[in-house]
């Protein structure tokens, strides 16, 4: 009722710059595609699917350009880290909103919230110091998919943990008092009756994780080895598609530079369809 | 209603409820455990390279000896870059978004939909936008103005986020008196709504700055790897993170400046964080006031 009366002049002309503005925000985003596409283009003709080809190495200089080996390892590494990190994260909330003393509930959500502002970088070093030498102690080289997948998991959990927080919150309270009159156990009310309430929520949020872990480039540079394999192991070593990006892009050119900017549209291509897709899942906002 | 459904939820503990119990106060403990960690092998080998002279003098040798006094003084610039471009346009985007358009508008639908994919995209894509917008087609370079405005589309989401929460922290009331008595709508946002919502704003910019702080894949390519104190923006800077980077990767018997540089890198963005937490805290306790 009040926004549909008309606006004073100088109301007039402050709609019209915060409008301008807020159309040059939007159109970061649209930038961001035409410009990563243009740079792609050169190699966006009918050799494109030698990117897709599993028999083609990756020799970006020679014209051999077989990206499978990468697609893979940044498939397997959001992957392992997704799996690990769904059971903690939700494990996580449920000890925030629920199981945890309110003693410790504090000091842990703040713990949680500073995983969660932890540079990657600090994540990386950590991992190459400290947890790639452990792996290598196991089982040699120590900087492999399995380095990779701990170390995003880590990073991962917030996301997931946080998420799945607002989704139990969401939780009507009467259902979960419902299941309690009903005489069910806690263990019961949470598994049967929590989860799947929020289930939405907590699908939205692994869907969020996952496109976080996709383009995850630091830390996994710092810790997977980034040799062009496919790995046979978890121990083996691996490159990403990101890692590739960041290690490639300081000398490529030509037909190898937009090689680079394709990898980077496809991720971008990923995340984007990952992202709406989380939305759809959430509903209304 | 909340604390009545909790504590009915936590009187009913039977024998078997508790190994569920248990597995969840092991997992809580593995993630405290993993961050403890982090921070202890932080402090133990950092924080006798901290001093009062890594933090002025310039770094000499790739950084293995000296400070990170240029590193400190580039990361400086390439926030304030950053803060400069993204906090009038987030400021922009969300009074529009919360106070001058139909909520649930087409335009505004779209607004959102748009602000929420950017905020999905991986900052190395950033990264390789801004080398080609900002560096290439502008013809900007190698610069601190460069990597600042790449980090400015990075941090919009969150900073316009943050403003939204605020403005509608603000009880519709307080627009409908503002209207009542006469008050044009810039007014209104300006002497009461902008009040309102400044801790929120606040706590919004210490989360964009700690953002911008721990990036580094949007930066490699864009303000670049010059570890000398730069002479204006136009000049190549190396961030905070980006050093970490390059001594943990590419200069042998780097580890120990490696490890001062993180853990200066750490105080700071638990500063800001504490920061944001502070203010979002005395939101909150105003909001209940009401």
């Amino acid at each position: 009722m009040f926004r549909s009366l008309t606006l004073a002049s100088a109301d007039q002309r402050l709609q019209a710059v915060l409008l301008a503005l807020t159309l040059l925000t939007t159109s970061i985003i649209g930038l961001i595609v035409l410009f990563v596409f243009a740079q792609a283009y050169p190699v966006l003709d009918s050799s494109v699917w030698g990117f897709f080809d599993l028999r083609q190495p990756w020799y970006p200089l020679e014209g051999q350009r077989g990206m499978v080996p990468m697609i893979a390892a940044s498939v397997l590494t959001t992957l392992g880290a997704i799996v690990l990190a769904l059971p903690l994260g939700i494990a996580s909330a449920l000890f925030a909103q629920y199981y945890g003393h309110p003693v410790l509930v504090r000091p842990y959500r703040w713990v949680v919230g500073l995983l969660a502002g932890v540079p990657s970088v600090v994540y990386g070093f950590w991992g190459l110091t400290v947890l790639v030498p452990l792996i290598a102690a196991y089982q040699a080289p120590g900087a492999s998919l399995i380095a990779g997948v701990l170390i995003l998991t880590l990073m991962i959990l917030p996301t997931v943990a946080l998420t799945a927080e607002a989704a139990f919150m969401a939780v009507p309270p009467a259902t979960l008092q419902a299941a309690h009159a009903l005489g069910m156990k806690k263990s019961a009310i949470t598994l049967r009756v929590l989860l799947p309430a929020a289930k939405k929520g907590l699908i939205a949020g692994t869907i969020l994780a996952t496109a976080r872990a996709l383009g995850e480039t630091m830390a996994l540079l710092m810790v997977t080895g980034n040799v062009v394999q496919m790995p046979q192991s978890i121990f083996d070593p691996v490159r990403t598609l990101t890692a590739n990006i960041a290690l490639e892009m300081a000398y490529a050119m030509g037909d190898h530079r937009a090689a680079l900017f394709f990898s980077g549209l496809v991720l971008t291509a990923l995340v984007i369809a990952l992202t709406l897709a989380a939305h759809r899942q959430e509903g209304q906002r | 209603m909340k604390a009545a459904s909790r504590s009915l939820y936590k009187r009913n503990s039977i024998h078997s409820d508790h190994l569920f119990g248990l597995a969840i106060y092991l997992c809580a403990a593995l993630v405290a455990g993993a961050f403890a960690w982090i921070v202890a092998d932080l402090l133990v080998h950092g924080l006798d390279k901290l001093s009062w002279s890594f933090l002025t003098e310039a770094p000499r040798s790739s950084g293995r000896k000296g400070g990170i006094s240029s590193i400190l003084v580039s990361t400086l610039a390439i926030l304030a870059v950053t803060m400069a471009v993204a906090l009038p346009l987030s400021f922009a985007a969300a009074v529009w978004l919360s106070e001058f358009t139909q909520q649930g508008g087409r335009l505004s639908r779209f607004v959102r939909v748009c602000l929420d994919v950017l905020a999905g995209v991986p900052s190395i894509v950033f990264g390789l936008f801004g080398s080609a917008f900002f560096c290439d087609f502008l013809g900007l370079g190698f610069s601190i103005l460069s990597g600042g405005l790449t980090l400015a589309c990075m941090v919009l989401p969150i900073l316009i986020r943050a403003t939204e929460a605020g403005l509608s922290s603000a009880p519709e009331g307080w627009r409908q008196g503002a209207a009542a008595l006469g008050l044009s709508k810039s007014a209104a946002l300006w002497q009461i709504l902008l009040p309102a919502a400044a801790p929120s704003i606040g706590a919004g910019l210490m989360l964009g700055v700690g953002r911008a702080m721990a990036e580094t894949a949007a930066l490699i390519f864009t303000s670049g790897y010059v570890d000398r104190m730069p002479d204006s923006i136009l000049d190549s800077g190396r961030a905070l993170a980006v050093h970490i980077f390059d001594l943990s990767m590419n200069v042998s018997g780097g580890d120990q400046a490696a490890y001062g540089s993180a853990l200066v890198l750490i105080v700071l963005i638990g500063l800001l964080n504490g920061v944001a937490l502070k203010l979002s805290d005395k939101l909150l306790a105003k909001r209940i006031s009401l």
